[in-house]
Parts: structure tokens; sequence; C-alpha cells
């Protein structure tokens, strides 16, 4: 038997085909709406970020380096994210501003705590622990990696160059 | 003017990135994780330094950002140690926000519940 | 008596006592007020959501044996099952209730699944009682098949919401409530639909095979129904349902779909609609028996559908298979 298709019933088969059906699906299926989306996404993604911008000049005013007053930034950032995401604020601001949440770090910080608070019945170790990072580890994983690919190929020009 | 260019780098990457959601079959996982390696690669062209210096935190806050932050990280290191220093680099830089995060979830944990959405 | 996939009943078992129990969107929808029993609060006062689950599914049992007047003794067997991982709603149900127990998975399709088994055991005289009892929870639902619940995620249009419902059958081999008479299991359909959000379009062409082979088997037409109730399957399933049929031949001019039903799309914010195995079953025990009991209906299929989608699966590659089965009811005084 094919896998994926349908066999034939020993009642009257179905003359529809998967690919007949794919066309229907398509012209069923509502499509997301662009404009709209994208608008929430640039003025949520924006405001984060000029948040952002609005912390770092107060740390860089405070005295801290450009290098701390990033990390200060992005540490800000970061526990904001987790207190909303705790009141289940963050939740609610995604579900319409899609990317403008997601793509700032605020949304890898949503995904780690969503992830802890959600699965602390299952334990600090188990739970907490062991499932943190199943949202964001493949962040982790391949910006770490494409960093050290990175590093490796800057430390291999800069010998031969 | 800082403030305005933050926000508009900063909304035109989260722009970009809803338009990829919408019309791609990209999930959102895929999304992130293609954006953070692409911050690498701009990062290692030399490409995203001049929206940072630009943009500030409209550059920073998005993870492409992130991805630049990496890169910077394993290139210092690099610099300064030599070929080991791609291993060690890039999670230095982030320590950061990989700590804070970690950190964050565990309290947030201990001290707030799962919510219903209903 | 087998007709094909069909069993056709000589002496139709009959729905003895039935309840739906709803969470808190379910009680603020169109059919709020004709639950048996609605909370608030979707914890139910438990620590997990799981184990508030299993209260859903304990407090439908309470009500039909309340309405049934008998005790759990009267009870032999009871068919179940829900939709979280290896179906422990159910099992921590009965761990509370001592009765023999046959734990089902249908997906969404549960309850007509486990309808159509407590029917032929009723009628083939190997239960004196059995019990249907399935459904789902809002919350164990995210967490288990997408994301944590405080996560921030947009959903698609196509995207359907987990009811946060239970519903609950006693059937006998005879009595004075709705008829049970014929079931339809059906056939797993795979037209390689790989969208997790878009569900409906992955159950479609199952419930249009089994309403085929329904009425192939029984011979009817959808005209001498006066609904046809599918399970789940949203605003774009029952479009494109309705679209298959047209084309195979069989339009279908009373369809009615319970995820459409349960909730109020335009200021409910569901997107395509209710789904879960406690959606259909809520809409039965609620809207559906009721109706027949009350003579406003004479004869329906209620035809539940179930996406057998597994996350694992799912990230391998595989496409999202449909299952539906169909249970044909009728009013008391009708045959």
């Amino acid at each position: 038997m094919e896998k994926g298709t349908s066999p034939r019933p020993r009642s009257r088969n179905m003359r529809l085909t998967p690919g007949e059906y794919s066309r229907m699906v398509g012209r069923a299926s509502p499509k997301s709406p662009l404009r709209r989306d994208v608008v929430w996404a640039f003025l949520v993604g924006g405001g984060i970020c000029l948040l952002g911008e609005w912390l770092r000049k107060a740390f860089l005013a405070a005295g801290h380096t450009l290098g701390d007053a990033a990390a200060l930034t992005s540490i800000t950032l970061i526990g904001l994210s987790a207190l909303c995401t705790a009141l289940g604020w963050y939740q609610k601001l995604a579900a319409k501003a899609g990317a403008g949440t997601l793509v700032p770090i605020t949304g890898f910080a949503n995904a780690v705590v969503s992830q802890a608070i959600e699965f602390k019945v299952e334990g600090l170790v188990t739970g907490v622990g062991a499932k943190m990072f199943v949202i964001a580890g493949p962040v982790i994983v391949y910006g770490t990696m494409a960093s050290w690919v990175w590093g490796l190929l800057y430390a291999a020009l800069r010998a031969w160059g | 003017m800082d403030y305005v260019w933050a926000f508009l780098v900063g909304g035109a990457i989260c722009a970009a990135g809803q338009v990829l959601m919408d019309l791609t079959g990209l999930t959102p996982a895929r999304i992130l994780t293609g954006y953070v390696v692409a911050g690498v690669v701009l990062s290692a062209l030399g490409w995203y330094a001049p929206l940072a210096e630009l943009a500030g935190a409209g550059a920073s806050v998005p993870l492409l950002g992130f991805g630049h932050l990496l890169a910077q990280g394993a290139r210092n290191a690099v610099d300064r140690i030599g070929w080991l220093g791609a291993f060690t680099g890039g999670l230095s830089a982030a320590a950061g926000g990989i700590c804070a995060s970690l950190v964050f979830g565990v309290l947030a944990a201990l001290a707030a519940r799962s919510r219903d959405q209903n | 008596m087998r007709k094909k996939d069909s069993i056709v009943f000589h002496c139709p078992p009959s729905v003895l006592a039935w309840a739906a129990v709803g969470g808190k969107k379910e009680a603020e929808g169109p059919l709020g007020n004709q639950l048996d029993a609605a909370t608030a609060d979707n914890t139910l006062g438990e620590t997990s959501w799981e184990t508030a689950e299993s209260d859903l599914q304990r407090r439908a049992v309470q009500l039909v044996l309340q309405k049934a007047a008998t005790g759990l003794a009267g009870v032999d067997l009871i068919f179940a099952g829900d939709l979280q991982a290896q179906c422990t709603a159910s099992a921590y149900t009965m761990r509370a209730l001592d009765v023999p127990f046959a734990g089902l998975y249908g997906a969404c399709s549960t309850m007509a699944e486990s309808l159509g088994m407590a029917a032929c055991f009723c009628a083939a005289g190997l239960a004196g009682k059995a019990m249907a009892l399935t459904s789902s929870h809002f919350c164990t639902a995210e967490r288990q098949f997408r994301t944590p619940l405080n996560y921030g995620g947009k959903r698609t249009p196509t995207a359907q919401w987990t009811a946060t419902a239970a519903g609950c059958c006693l059937l006998g081999a005879a009595g004075n409530g709705p008829r049970v008479n014929a079931v339809t299991f059906g056939r797993v359909r795979d037209y390689q639909v790989s969208d997790i959000n878009n569900m409906g379009a992955a159950m479609a062409p199952a419930a249009a095979q089994t309403l085929l082979n329904h009425m192939q088997a029984v011979g009817t037409t959808p005209a001498q129904y006066d609904s046809i109730y599918t399970g789940d399957l949203g605003q774009v399933g029952s479009a494109l349902l309705c679209e298959i049929l047209e084309r195979e031949g069989m339009p279908l001019p009373n369809h009615r779909d319970c995820g459409l039903m349960l909730y109020d799309r335009q200021n409910q914010q569901v997107k395509a609609g209710g789904s879960g195995c406690g959606c259909s079953a809520a809409v039965l025990c609620a809207h559906i028996l009721p109706g027949l009991a009350a003579g406003r209906e004479k004869r329906v299929l209620f035809v539940a559908t179930g996406a057998l989608m597994s996350q694992t699966l799912f990230l391998q590659g595989e496409s999202i298979p449909g299952i539906a089965h169909c249970v044909e009811l009728a009013c008391p005084e009708s045959s």
C-alpha cells in the first residue's frame, strides 16, 4: 500500500485525489490578515526596542561602559519580560503582536520563563530544569554553532591573511 | 533621533519576521533560529555593526542582534586567545542574557502559576 | 446486523441519561445555559490541569448517575477516552470509579466511538447498562500539543479552540430515551494535510468517507435526517466537507458542526471554531440528545471527527490522518 494515500474501501470509493484536495484546502482556508499583522508587529516590536534604547541611554548616563550598558539593557528587558510572562500579560500582547513580541530578546525570555512556569508541577529538576529550554534551545544551539564556525573561519583568516 | 531609529529599525526587523510567519510555512521556532544565524552571518560580513551604530537598541534587541553579539564574542575571543576562542567566545558574550533568562525562569516558576487563557 | 462497515440494530439500544459539563468559555457560549453544569474556574480547584480534566469527567459521571437514578453498581462497563497522552484523564477518573473500564483513543472522535461501542455492547446483550465518557481541557491540550499557557504565540485563522468540557451518556438495551439505530466505525483517511494549525482540513475527508459509507450501507440520503452533526470540523473543515460531498454527488442540506455551535465565533475569539473530544461530547449531551428526547428532531447523524496526529510523527515529517465515527440517533417514538 502506498504510504499516505487512501486505500480502496469496500464501500463507495471517494473520487477525490490528494492533489485536488490540496487545492481545495488552499481555497477554503482563510489567510492571515497580512497588513494588520505587520502593523501590529512593527508597532509593538518598535516599541519594545524603543524601551530598550531608553534603558540603554539611562545606563550610559549612569556611567556604565557601552558593553555593560548593553548587557544591563538586555538583562532588564529580560526581567520585565519574565514579570509580564508570569502575570499572563505577555501572552495577551503576543496574541495580537505576533512577531513584535517574538523577535525581540523579550520573546526569548518569554519562551524560557513560560516553559519554566508551566512545568513546575513536574518538579524543579525534572520539570523546570529539564524543560526550560525546549522552545528556546534551538536559538542557543544554532546561534552558538554559527558563532563557532565564524570563530574558526576568523582564526583561519587571521592566520593566513 | 536615536529613539526614532531604534523604533523604526526594530519595528522593521519584527515586521519582516511577521511577513515570514504569514506568507511562508515557517514555524516561529524556525524563524527565530534563522534570525539568530542570520545575525551571526551579517555580523561576520561586517554589515551589522554599522546598523548597531545607527539604531542602537533597535538593532541589539531583536534576535538578529543576539546573533551579532555571539559573532562579536567569538571574534573578540579569537583575537585574544586564538582559535580556542571559537569555542569560548560566543557563549561568553551571550552569558548575561542566557543567565538572566534562566534565573528569572526559575524564580518565576517558584512564584507564578500557569494561567488559563479562557 | 452488519451491513458493510455499518452495524444496524434490530432492537436499538436507548440512551437512558446524559450530562454535559463545561468550563468558563463554554458557559459563556451559545449553549451555556443548556449545559448541566459549568465552572468559571478551569482549575476546578486542582493543582494541575490534568487532574482538573479528570474532575470534569467525574462530575459528568455523577450527574448522569443522578439523572438515571442509579448507582455505579448498575453500570456494567465504561468506555472512556481523552486527548492526553496515555488517556490519563480517563484512567485517573476511573481510579476513583469502581467499574470495568475499556479505554479508547479516537482523538476528537472519541464521543462517537465510545457511544458506538456502548451501543453495540448493549444491543448484543454484552452489557445491561454501558457508559460512554469523554472530555478535553484547553490547558492540557495546549501544554501537550502546542506551547505553555504563558507563552506568547499568535493563532492562525484556521486554528481551533480546544473545549474545556466533558460529556457522558448511559445506555441500556431498552428504555425511553433517544435510540441508537446504527453505528459506523470509520476508516482512517490521510489526504496529506500537514498543517497542524488546520485540523479541520485534516479531518474533513474522513468525515466525508464515513458519511458516504454509512448512508450507502443503511440506504438513506442526507435529506432523510433532520440534521447531520459533525464533531469539530470548524469553519474550514465544514466548508471542505460540504464541497467534497457536493463533488461526490451527495450534497448536505442540513449539516451542522458542533465546533461552530459551542462558541460564538464573532465574540469569543476562537478563530475557526471549537475542537477537542469535549466539544462534540458537550454539544451531544447539551443539545442533540435533549432535542431528540423532546421531539424537536426525529432522526440525526452524529459524526465525531478526530485528527490522529502525534507530535512525534509530525516532527518526523508525517502528514495528519483523520478518522470519523458515525452514530445514527432517533427520537424515542420513532424507530
